[in-house]
């Protein structure tokens, strides 16, 4: 479980989270939508530690993320996360990618590493790209790879923030389905998107952010279909 | 074409010097790029607060001309009673003026790699020094390669300014020669030569590692 407890956050003067509340239970597939600015992606930096807080909580599984006393570099191979930037490391092949975790964390041999990026990659497909290096592939190809890359570590959670934004309209689908995928196969998941019909069809719940705040959260029929707060039906009449 | 007094006594003596230059200049790139790593790795990644001696003593070295450094170098020991060589005064010297240039490649090379792939690392559970060795050298390493290459060309051929401590490096040892046989053209032309021998293989390494890598991007 994801507990996040009256969360505030500031680059220095800059105020971008002001209190927010979210609770994600095992299972269940969260999709965050908002204007630009609004603090999704620093929410999910803040989630697995990358970004300290100024006050509140974040606990994972009972562990608060941002306690003195947590390893983080532990607590982060419980929740993956894929930006939007693809990041990939561009002087390792696919399949190394996807090892290095695993060998240097985990401390797995080399056969017992790559038997499960095969299979990472095969399950995202990209079974056949396992000695390529990055610069080869597709925007598309890239994004399933650090998936893979972020699933290798076989995560409890996965957070996702804008995956599909810097890819190519064409190539949107197959990492929408690769994400829908995992949903089915039960994974716990933050989705910070601007694919509203990934948001509907997908989530349980949908999170509306503004300035720093939740400001509505409900299921994917009450946000899209009878929104109450304000700023969420002018946002959503916006993208549509 | 050539009708020469240069026997091969004089080819040898100039191929010692030739020595002595190599060797003065793998002892300062070897240790100026040891200290240049880590000095580099300190100017990326502490704040500016803590490390502005050392950008100012570095400042120092890179600024003030090699021959000046060399000549003060060789009085300071002596008057501290270092009772150094010159070639161990003249090591020391251009091992610390080449950290000086091995640093800012270093951190040029490190903040080349873009925060966000660094952030992936780490999210993948990898401590610091695991982000660092896994991922921000092989990536740096790529970059700063070429600046590295033409450093060390250039301390080879700087190197000859410790003529001036009395050390018959391959420059002194021409001068000599010229200076004995009246010859001058002739000499400095095998001179080049020699040194163009020296820095051939370095440049060429140099290439074909790039080329490599360039078949990944
Ligand atoms: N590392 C940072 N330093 C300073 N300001 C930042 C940093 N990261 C984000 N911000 C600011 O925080 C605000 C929220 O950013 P972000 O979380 O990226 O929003 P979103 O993902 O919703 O578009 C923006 O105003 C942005 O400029
Ligand atoms: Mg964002």
């Amino acid at each position: 479980m994801i507990e996040i407890e009256k969360v505030y956050k500031s680059f220095g003067k800059l105020e971008v989270l002001k209190g927010v509340d979210l609770t994600v239970a095992r299972g269940e597939v969260v999709s965050i939508i908002g204007g630009s600015g609004s603090g999704k992606s620093t929410l999910l930096t803040c989630i697995n530690g990358l970004e300290p807080i100024q006050s509140g909580h974040i606990r994972i599984d009972g562990t608060d993320v941002h306690a003195r006393s947590t390893d983080l570099n532990k607590l982060r191979r419980k929740v993956g996360i894929v930006f939007q930037q693809f990041n990939a490391f561009p002087h390792l092949s696919v399949l190394d990618n996807v090892t290095l975790a695993p060998r240097k964390v985990l401390g797995m041999s080399r056969a017992e590493a790559e038997e499960i990026a095969v299979r990472q990659l095969s399950h995202v497909g990209l079974a056949d790209k396992l000695k390529v290096y990055p610069s080869r592939l597709s925007g598309g190809q890239q994004q399933r790879m650090a998936i893979a890359r972020a699933l290798a570590m076989s995560p409890q959670y996965m957070l996702f923030d804008e995956v599909t934004s810097a890819l190519d309209p064409l190539l949107v689908g197959e990492v929408l389905d690769t994400l829908k995928m995992l949903a089915e196969e039960g994974m716990t998941m933050i989705c910070v998107t601007h694919e509203m019909t990934f948001a509907r069809d997908v989530s349980q719940r949908v999170a509306f952010f503004h300035q720093g705040i939740l400001a509505e959260i409900g299921p994917p029929e009450q946000i899209f279909g009878a929104p109450q707060h304000l700023e969420t039906q002018k946002f959503l009449s916006n993208v549509r | 074409m050539f009708d020469t007094a240069m026997t091969w006594n004089d080819l040898m003596f100039m191929l010692r010097g030739a020595g002595v230059t190599l060797w003065i200049t793998a002892i300062a790139v070897g240790g100026g790029t040891a200290l240049g790593l880590v000095f580099g790795v300190m100017r990326s990644a502490l704040s500016p607060w803590v490390t502005w001696p050392l950008a100012f003593v570095l400042d120092v070295l890179r600024s003030v001309p090699l021959l000046i450094q060399l000549v003060l170098a060789n009085s300071f020991q002596a008057i501290a009673g270092f009772g150094w060589s010159p070639f161990v005064t003249s090591c020391v010297g251009l091992a610390l003026y080449t950290a000086a240039l091995c640093t800012e490649v270093v951190r040029g090379a490190i903040l080349s790699v873009p925060e966000t792939t660094r952030r992936a690392a780490r999210s993948l559970g990898m401590t610091w020094a695991q982000d660092q060795t896994q991922i921000v050298f092989p990536m740096a390493l790529r970059v700063g390669l070429p600046s590295w290459i033409n450093l060390t060309l250039g301390v080879m051929k700087d190197s000859a300014l410790v003529l001036w401590l009395g050390i018959i490096e391959l420059l002194r040892a021409s001068q000599i020669l010229v200076t004995r046989l009246q010859e001058p053209m002739f000499i400095l032309l095998v001179a080049g030569a020699i040194y163009f021998l020296i820095s051939f293989p370095v440049a060429r390494f140099g290439e074909r590692l790039e080329k490599r890598w360039r078949e990944h991007d």
